[in-house]
Formats: C-alpha cells, sequence, structure tokens
C-alpha cells in the first residue's frame, strides 16, 4: 500500500474524488447560469424581456427546460444506425467536460496540513490534453450527422467536420508561439509565467525619459495578450469556430439545414449537444483567459486572500462569455467559401508566420519584448499585405446610402 | 513535489474526472430514459424532410472537396503535433532548432502554396 502511496506521489484519490465533484458541480453550474445569462442579453440586445417566469429574472428557466428535457420522449429515426446515434451525444458532451480538468481557477488553498491546488490536474502537456478533447468533440458532431439517416443531419456533419477540422489547425498553431514563449505545455506554469508586471520596464532603464515613460506603466500586468496578441486573435476566431457558434454557425444554419447535425435528436440527447455546446464555450473562454488574460491573475488584498484569484478567473471568464453572446447577437452567418478562405488562407498562414516570428525573437539576448515590438509591426505589414488583396472582398458589400445631415 | 501527486498521480486524477464524467453522461441518459414517455408510432420514426414524407434514402452526394480538406487537414495536423515537443526545447537548442523548424515549415508552406495554386482551397 506505501508503495502505491509513493508512486502517486502522496494520497491523492481522496483530493482527487472532492476536485472531481466540486469541478463537475461548478462546471455544470456555470453552464446553466450561462445558458440563462445568454438569452436574457440577447433578449436585452433585441428589446424584448427574455425568461422571467422562474425564479428571479428567470434564472431558474434553464433548470425547467432541462427538467421538462427529461420527461420528452427520445424517439431514434427508423434508418439511424442505432449504436453510433446512440453515442454521439455522449463524445459531443464529455469530452467538453472533460477539457475542464486542466483549467486553474484560482491559487492553492490550504487545509490543515494539505496543499490543495485549485485546478483538477496540473498535466505536463495540458495544452495538448485540451487540444484533444476538442478534437474528439469533432467525432460527436459528425457521428450525430452521420448516423441520423437523414438528408439535413447529414449535410450539417459534413459541413461541421470540413469546418472544425480546419479551425482546428489554426488553434493547435495559434497556441504553439504561447507555449514557446512559456517554456511549458503546463496551464499552472503558463499562468505563473504571466505573473508579475510588464517585464520590459528595465529595458529602458538608464534611458533618461523613457526610463520614467516605463515607470508609468509599471502597474500593467506582464499577460500574453501584450506579446502575442495576434496569436490571441487567431485563438479567439478558431476557437468560435470550434464552438459552432455564430457567425461560424453554419452546421446548424436553420434556414438551410433546419438544426444541422442534431435535427432528428429529441429529448435528452437533444439536451447533451445542447448543454455540450455551452460547456465548450465556457472552456474556450477560460482557455483565452489562462493563455492571454493571465489566468487567476489580478490584485490580491489581505482580506480572504485565496477567493480574488477565482473572483479574477470568473470575471474574466465573464467577459469572454459575454463577446460570444454579443457576437451572436451582432454578427450575420458566414458564406462557406469565405469561411474556408478565412481558415486556410488567412488564419494557418498567418499562424505559421507569428510561429517563426516569436522562434526568432526567443533566439538570442537582448530583449524579448523589444524584439516583440519590431516583429510586431512587421506581423502587422503581412497582414495587411495578406488583406489586401482579395478580389472577392472589394465590391463585396453594397455601399450604403449616404445619410442626409440635417432636419429630415 | 507538486501537491496532486507524481506524473502518475495526475493521471490518475484525470482517469477519477473521466470516469465520472462519463458515468454522469450514461447516468443522465439512463435516468431519462426511466422518467420519458414511449409511445410507438410509425410516422414518429420517419426522418424529417420539412414536414413532407421524406424521399428516397438519408443518404446525399457530397462535395469531393470536403475530402481534399480532409486530407489537406492530416498534414498539418501532424505538423502541428511535431511543432509543440519543438517549442518546449526550443530555448536548449536555440539557432539549430530554430533553422531546422524552418525546414520543416517551409516544406510544408509550399505544399499550401501548391494546394492554393492549383485552387483546391478556393469553394466554388
Amino acid at each position: 500500500m506505501n508503495a502505491i502511496v509513493d508512486f502517486l506521489g502522496g494520497d491523492i484519490v481522496v483530493t482527487a474524488i472532492v476536485k472531481t465533484v466540486v469541478a463537475f458541480a461548478a462546471l455544470l453550474l456555470t453552464t446553466l447560469i450561462v445558458v440563462w445569462a445568454e438569452r436574457k442579453v440577447i433578449a436585452d440586445m433585441q428589446a424584448r424581456i427574455g425568461p422571467n417566469r422562474w425564479g428571479p429574472y428567470g434564472i431558474l428557466q434553464t433548470l425547467a427546460d432541462g427538467i421538462k428535457l427529461f420527461f420528452k420522449e427520445d424517439f431514434r429515426p427508423r434508418t439511424a444506425d442505432k449504436w453510433t446515434f446512440a453515442l454521439a451525444p455522449v463524445l459531443a458532451m464529455v469530452p467538453s467536460l472533460l477539457a475542464f480538468a486542466i483549467v486553474p481557477i484560482g491559487d492553492h488553498i490550504t487545509i490543515g496540513d494539505r496543499r490543495i491546488d485549485l485546478i483538477v490536474a496540473d498535466l505536463n502537456i495540458g495544452i495538448l490534453y485540451f487540444l484533444a478533447m476538442g478534437s474528439i468533440g469533432v467525432y460527436g458532431v459528425v457521428l450525430a450527422g452521420w448516423a441520423s439517416g437523414s438528408k439535413y443531419p447529414l449535410l450539417g456533419g459534413i459541413r461541421a467536420s470540413a469546418q472544425m477540422i480546419s479551425y482546428e489547425i489554426a488553434l493547435g498553431l495559434s497556441l504553439v508561439p504561447v507555449v514557446l514563449a512559456a517554456g511549458s505545455l503546463s496551464t499552472v506554469d503558463i499562468v505563473a509565467a504571466q505573473a508579475g508586471s510588464v517585464s520590459n520596464v528595465s529595458f529602458f532603464n538608464g534611458v533618461p525619459v523613457l526610463e520614467q515613460i516605463a515607470e508609468l506603466f509599471s502597474f500593467v500586468p506582464n499577460w500574453y495578450i501584450w506579446s502575442q496578441w495576434p496569436a490571441f486573435f487567431i485563438f479567439l476566431i478558431a476557437g468560435i469556430a470550434e464552438t459552432n457558434r455564430a457567425p461560424f454557425d453554419l452546421p446548424e444554419a436553420e434556414t438551410e439545414l433546419i438544426a444541422g447535425f442534431h435535427t432528428e435528436y429529441s429529448g435528452i440527447r437533444f439536451a447533451l449537444f445542447f448543454l455540450g455546446e455551452y460547456v465548450h464555450v465556457v472552456i474556450i473562454s477560460a482557455m483565452a483567459v489562462t493563455l492571454f488574460f493571465g489566468g487567476w491573475g489580478g490584485p490580491k488584498p489581505d482580506f480572504l486572500p485565496w477567493i480574488w484569484p477565482i473572483g479574477w478567473f470568473v470575471f474574466k471568464t465573464g467577459l469572454f462569455v459575454y463577446l460570444f453572446v454579443w457576437l451572436r447577437a451582432t454578427m450575420p452567418r458566414l458564406r462557406y467559401d469565405r469561411l474556408m478562405w478565412l481558415g486556410w488562407k488567412r488564419l494557418i498562414p498567418a499562424s505559421l508566420v507569428w510561429i517563426m516570428v516569436t522562434a526568432v525573437v526567443n533566439t538570442e539576448g537582448v530583449s524579448r519584448n523589444a524584439r516583440l515590438v519590431v516583429f510586431g509591426i512587421l506581423f502587422v505589414i503581412v497582414l495587411f499585405w495578406l488583406g489586401k488583396g482579395d478580389p472577392r472582398l472589394t465590391g463585396a458589400v453594397t455601399p450604403q446610402r449616404r445619410r442626409v445631415h440635417g432636419p429630415s | 513535489m507538486p501537491e496532486g501527486g507524481t506524473y502518475f498521480g495526475q493521471y490518475v486524477t484525470i482517469g477519477i474526472f473521466a470516469l465520472v464524467g462519463v458515468v454522469l453522461v450514461l447516468g443522465t441518459l439512463q435516468l431519462a430514459k426511466l422518467v420519458a414517455p414511449n409511445v410507438p408510432d410509425t410516422d414518429k420514426y420517419t426522418t424529417y424532410e420539412s414536414g413532407i414524407d421524406p424521399i428516397g434514402s438519408g443518404w446525399a452526394q457530397s462535395n469531393v472537396r470536403y475530402y481534399i480538406f480532409a486530407l489537406l487537414f492530416v498534414v498539418f495536423d501532424v505538423e502541428a503535433v511535431f511543432l509543440f515537443p519543438w517549442a518546449i526545447v526550443f530555448e536548449r537548442f536555440g539557432t539549430q532548432a530554430f533553422v531546422e523548424m524552418v525546414i520543416f515549415i517551409g516544406i510544408l508552406a509550399i505544399a499550401l502554396l501548391y494546394a492554393a495554386k492549383k485552387k483546391v482551397l478556393e469553394w466554388q
């Protein structure tokens, strides 16, 4: 028995079970609130009231919907492939949940003499684990479309597979420069690398005026959003495309494909697809915060020191979830050829270029940040050059009629 | 040693986490099976085609371009797999690692350029 305990590095099973239960409870609760919040925010943006019947401000609406879906008949079309049809919703939901294991939601807490890190498991290949879970999630969508034995789901499933694998490459490649800068695949290490304030403050030491100017910015946290902003934008666009949400919701474009890959699903299986999508939104938001916005980092007053990091993490993640909802309310859906054009001809080359730029910057001494500024400018030029010459974009937008000024 | 145990300890944690996740989802499905009604009806088991009876089978011909994108995906996904270990050891090898990766990415960039020139990345 002692040999096993030593091998695992301590008595971890109890901790693991407690962490697992807490993590699932927190994640599912968050998802319920996010679904409600989305309906409420979108309702507000469209000058409606939104859910307002169950609980204060309708906050229990998602729970009511969930219970309703439990009591709905869950039937399978005659043409469907029995086992694949049953497997698909599980494959869509489970990997989304599992990806949460490597998200650090706070610093460590101490109970008795036991130190507990607020992360389920600090894998040394955390980023790869996150990408792998995303890849398995694609199977859920593809198999759902294939197994239904119906035309709309089939078309939706094929569309989804092409879209998700295209943007999965951009998503993976956009994380390489971050790994390169942090020198680790562990999310805990990446958050630790973003602690403190911007490190190039010392770079200007000795230069008369710039030194004082740099001092003024010393409060700015050293997040990767400053040095890795192109990677962040590629990550964000690819992340939205991975979740199949507007403006990348082509796999379930209502006007063309009814509901896309989950047209034939009803009852609890539909609920799993639906929840899986929202869990995925929360995970992508949490990863954006972890990788580019310092994770749980933030000001930490003396009062209850362990609760502040969690608060900062929830706050930042909430902002990203709001961004997802905001995009859905405002952006029109992309056309399929534009989608492929953006993924293959813009995001993938751009992320490859940015990987090489980050590599050059990291090669030798001098200041990492100074070189990043230089190459950031270079990257803007490349982006400008890439974005300039697309003939399909010129004339694609109907010019707005100029508004006549003055009293009408 | 970090809390949560050694290398294997972390994976045991992940294993427990995964097990609970699978049990949670399967349990939900099983619970729904117990409480949901089951009223079989022939029309209920037809597929949905905008309200009319389905015509032909559920299979439709799809564009070959999807297949080409799948092939390209394999190339670039494997590339991404090689990039991660490279990114980790980069600081240790410096210029040597950089030059090697320029060659590696260069070859794949040529492949992407070739695909673009062949117009397989266009969606017409």
